[in-house]
């Protein structure tokens, strides 16, 4: 993979038209803080995400990566800037339009914050619980399949507290995946994992993601995962400085 | 049609959350639960020796053979019956619709325990044997034995304070005691009940309840008075239209009421002269108020401790009214596993307190439909308060 400097526009893919484009960013600010405090944390950013790709997005700590990851996923008021996901504006967004944008995307984060209550085989059934056209057996019997495709058919009554943080980390794919999503966020899904368990778990989410037609953004520090990506993006101080096409 | 509409509800059932959410920690549950029970018992006993009191304070009155009753207008209660005059009862008897009257004498008399002498005040009803006073039909052949001097039936529901009397009878015994100074032979018993005014009964002649009156200790009232008088109509009469001739007829030394009015007066007194009524609610709200802190502080730390996942389920989609229905499922779930032990421990002391008190306490339907919505309010402001924390759950602050 080679990365080189762009200008903030390279990042965009002009030519995408909208039933390929699952995000389109332009001009995306976002602040936080009031007055003195107030810090400019994403300044300008241009972007696309085409369907059943796989970006990567990179960077130092506090650049902005988390924050661009929450907007996108409508868990953030879009303050300026014309953010669309899955074809729908999230600038203005009543909130039953944002929570309609978050039930079509699948989310998995760094510490996969399964229901401690529930068993694997009833997480994964939370996010297929999502789609109510789907009859409670369906719903069950695709929470089974899901389970059994991240290898975990036999830990299906299982806890989170008696599963590995590998074993939990799949749970909480099969989980995004269970509500089928179009598009699947990912922060630092590695990050609790060791090596080896973190690669098999990035294989088994591109694996997944690309026999279920996900388009995927995932957050992610470790230099170990970036050959999964399509697309590798690098921010920095609020901006995308850089990027790379896989290889 | 019900069964499709069911079968609906059942394909549309998701994870029970609320439940594995409650069962997750069982000690706390227990915890919980054993709160809400508490509370629950707390209210059964207040509000049931409430009715209890009120049942009970007209447990005399309703056996009153009666259409219309006469009263002084300067009783206020069955604690502080006065007498008017014995001649107003047979003025009203020339009203064409009354059949018959009936003067009965009432009031305290001071009862000795036939077993260890100490004195005890219990009610004393004196009228004439050969009239049917009291819808007992036990009286029918104990009331003539009455005719004797000196002779009394004693209300076997009486307590046991008053002495072991109704076993001495069932044995065989001769059973004799003092009324104030005089001497007195049981020749029966019946079933009457005790009450929160009256902890015993007994029922003899108006020729022996007047010699209570001369006796030290005794009732004082002239023998032209009575306490109360009773009337039975014709049948088809109106008691209400009757009452109403009554008043505008008889002079003020008198107060003519309809058997109802006899038991609203009785009740009314419980309920509004005294501070009892107040004090047995203001108990059972101590118990709401028990029950709301604790299933607030379970819920409440139960939002606090699922925070994250709440907020995680924010992200995957769910609603925050989803959720706020997940909280108040659990508010449900609290309420029905907390009432049925409450319930269950309700009916055991209910029983208790009969046994021992002889105080009419009932598990009704009433009551434990009342007790059961006090601890489902109980729950649901716990869990609507409980739920403001959910608005913390922010799902963009869980990355």
């Amino acid at each position: 993979m080679a990365a080189h400097s762009a200008s903030l526009d390279a990042f965009a893919q002009p030519g995408l038209d909208a039933a390929t484009t699952r995000v389109h960013i332009r001009g995306l600010n976002h602040w936080f803080g009031e007055g003195e405090q107030r810090c400019h944390v994403l300044q300008g950013i241009d972007l696309d995400l085409r369907a059943r790709e796989i970006v990567i997005l990179s960077g130092p700590s506090g650049c902005g990566k988390t924050t661009l990851l929450t907007l996108m996923g409508a868990l953030r008021a879009v303050q300026d800037g014309d953010v669309q996901v899955l074809g729908e504006q999230l600038r203005g967004a009543s909130q039953v339009v944002l929570r309609r944008v978050r039930r079509r995307i699948g989310v998995i984060f760094q510490g996969h914050n399964l229901l401690r209550c529930l068993t694997a085989e009833q997480n994964v059934q939370m996010g297929a619980d999502l789609n109510r056209q789907l009859p409670y057996r369906e719903r069950r019997l695709r929470s089974h399949q899901l389970l059994r495709e991240v290898g975990l058919a036999d830990q299906l009554g299982k806890l989170p507290a008696a599963l590995s943080g590998g074993q939990r980390q799949r749970v909480a794919i099969a989980r995004a995946l269970a509500a089928e999503p179009h598009l699947l966020l990912a922060d630092e899904p590695t990050a609790a994992l060791d090596s080896h368990t973190g690669r098999e778990v990035v294989e088994l989410l591109q694996r997944m993601v690309r026999d279920h037609g996900c388009s995927v953004l995932m957050v992610t520090h470790d230099p170990r995962i970036l050959d999964v990506a399509d697309r590798l993006l690098v921010m920095e101080d609020g901006r995308i400085r850089a990027m790379a096409a896989a290889a | 049609m019900l069964p499709e509409r069911l079968l609906h509800l059942w394909q549309r059932r998701r994870v029970p959350l609320a439940w594995m959410l409650l069962t997750r920690q069982p000690v706390r549950l227990a915890v919980a639960l054993a709160g809400i029970s508490f509370a629950g018992v707390l209210m059964f006993l207040q509000l049931g020796f409430r009715d209890a009191l009120f049942e009970a304070s007209i447990t005399i009155h309703r056996l009153f053979d009666a259409d219309v009753v006469l009263i002084s207008p300067r009783s206020t209660s069955s604690n502080a019956m006065q007498a008017f005059p014995r001649r107003r009862l047979y003025q009203a008897a020339g009203w064409q619709e009354v059949a018959s009257v009936a003067p009965v004498r009432w009031n305290f008399v001071q009862w000795k325990n036939p077993e260890t002498g100490k004195p005890r005040s219990l009610l004393a009803l004196g009228f004439d044997p050969a009239d049917s006073v009291l819808l007992l039909p036990e009286l029918e052949t104990m009331q003539p034995k009455l005719r004797l001097g000196n002779r009394v039936l004693y209300d076997r529901l009486s307590r046991k304070e008053f002495g072991p009397v109704p076993e001495w009878f069932e044995q065989g015994r001769e059973v004799r005691a003092q009324v104030g100074d005089v001497e007195v032979k049981v020749e029966g018993l019946v079933r009457m009940g005790a009450s929160f005014s009256a902890d015993g009964n007994l029922i003899t002649s108006d020729r022996t309840f007047a010699k209570f009156r001369n006796s030290r200790g005794g009732v004082g009232t002239t023998n032209g008075s009575i306490e109360l008088g009773l009337l039975r109509l014709h049948p088809g009469a109106d008691a209400e239209a009757l009452v109403r001739q009554m008043q505008a007829v008889l002079p003020p030394d008198v107060r003519p009421l309809t058997k109802d009015q006899f038991l609203a007066f009785e009740q009314n007194y419980w309920k509004s002269s005294t501070s009892i009524g107040f004090i047995f609610t203001l108990g059972a709200a101590m118990g709401v108020v028990v029950g709301s802190v604790i299933v607030y502080q379970i819920l409440f730390s139960d939002v606090s401790d699922h925070l994250a996942e709440y907020a995680t389920l924010k992200a995957m989609g769910y609603s925050h009214g989803s959720l706020v229905g997940v909280v108040m499922r659990e508010a449900l779930l609290l309420a029905l596993l907390g009432y049925f032990p409450s319930w269950v421990a309700g009916l055991g002391l209910y029983a208790l307190t009969r046994s021992q008190t002889m105080i009419p306490i009932a598990m009704t339907q009433a009551m434990a439909t009342t007790v059961f919505c006090l601890i489902l309010g109980m729950c649901t402001a716990s869990g609507l308060l409980a739920m403001r924390k959910l608005n913390q759950a922010d799902p963009a602050e869980i990355f």
